[in-house]
């Protein structure tokens, strides 16, 4: 998982190629009779992933999207490792957070690409429709929202920790769940925004809300600037209401945005974080 | 790139430990809360920090920093070190 030298890393990246066609190691679909129960209870497995679309979603993301037989219906905020492995044996794999909403087989990854990286590249640039990839998931029990549960959520994602947010708006509107939401979505600047018509368009119940750290859109009435607390407490909830708080990005923008919703009461327990660290890729 | 991460990006959490500890446990982990027993801290797994720029992924307490949970995946074995962690309560559907 960690970080190549750059050179090494392109060596690799020429070498990987997508899984063998048929069956993987250890990737039986299960039966269709088997029941949700000793699904959950089941050893993940690593499952064939064939690539059936792909969207742009700004300059350096895409939106992957994967037909995945066998596929256990997944939790709004939950992840994948996904793995390639090359003719030779070499082996690497990622985690990446699920954006869709539950649906059958099908499960779509955003990819924000990381210009030094082993495996991005490979999946935006490389990766054609049809082919596949070995994919190990849903993973995670903690970072996820059920759309069972109606106290008011706030989401924070930095950058592309938007992207699991992303799954617990959509999973909310696909299943028709009543619990209010406000995001507040921080970038470096407008041409890094994903999901902008849908967020355009919102829906009812969600608000959502921009902060650019780098450069705002002409008269956007927030100055540019990283998380502040009075970003959280002018787009979230009082603390009294005791939403449930979902905070997703970069190591230290959840660091920091963790300690300002603590530091405005904020129940540390009702508050879910989920951190990109160093090796992406 | 390393002189650009600053000491906050080096870690990430422990969410991430959900995909290779699905190899050993058959439940979720990451939800399970432990107990530091460095300095007692408890908190659910998904919070440790996780440091993957090593040959296995180390975990340490987000508050005393020490080490909670090692695990390192050979080619066909895991190597898992809990010594750091003196209590798990893991979350389960009720018994029948």
């Amino acid at each position: 998982m960690h970080r190549k030298a750059k050179e090494g890393a392109d060596a690799e990246r020429r070498r990987l190629t997508t899984t063998r066609r048929g069956a993987a190691p250890g990737t039986t679909s299960p039966a269709g009779s088997e029941s949700q129960v000793l699904r959950a209870r089941a050893p993940l497995r690593w499952l064939v992933a064939e690539l059936v679309d792909r969207r742009a979603e700004s300059r350096t993301a895409q939106t992957l999207v994967f037909d995945v037989p066998g596929w256990p219906e997944h939790l709004a905020g939950q992840h994948v490792d996904v793995r390639l492995t090359a003719e030779d044996g070499y082996s690497t794999q990622r985690s990446y957070s699920v954006a869709s909403a539950p649906d059958g087989d099908r499960v779509e990854l955003t990819i924000q690409r990381v210009e030094d990286g082993e495996v991005s590249p490979y999946l935006m640039d490389v990766l054609e429709r049809g082919e596949q990839v070995e994919l190990r998931g849903p993973i995670g029990g903690w970072f996820v929202w059920r759309p069972e549960r109606a106290e008011p959520v706030l989401l924070v994602g930095g950058g592309s920790g938007v992207v699991p947010l992303m799954s617990m708006v959509r999973t909310r509107g696909a299943l028709g769940g009543s619990a209010p939401f406000r995001l507040l979505y921080s970038v470096r600047e407008p041409d890094d925004q994903l999901y902008v018509p849908e967020l355009l368009r919102g829906e009812p119940g969600l608000d959502t809300e921009y902060l650019y750290t780098r450069a705002a859109p002409p008269e956007h009435p927030r100055p540019v600037g990283r998380l502040r607390a009075e970003d959280l407490v002018r787009g979230g909830w009082p603390a009294d209401q005791r939403p449930i708080c979902y905070v997703c990005g970069p190591t230290g923008f959840v660091e920091n945005a963790a300690t300002l919703l603590t530091g405005l009461g904020h129940d540390p327990g009702r508050i879910r974080t989920e951190r990109f660290g160093p090796s992406g890729g | 790139m390393d002189a650009n991460l600053t000491r906050d990006d080096a870690y990430s959490d422990g969410n991430m430990l959900g995909g290779p500890l699905s190899e050993i446990f058959a439940v979720d982990l990451t939800g399970a809360v432990g107990r530091c027993a460095g300095c007692g801290l408890q908190g659910p797994v998904a919070q440790l920090r996780v440091y993957d720029r090593a040959p296995g992924l180390v975990a340490r307490c987000p508050r005393c920093e020490q080490v909670v949970l090692r695990l390192v995946r050979g080619k066909d074995t895991a190597w898992l070190d809990l010594h750091g962690a003196s209590a798990l309560t893991i979350p389960l559907a009720p018994a029948p």
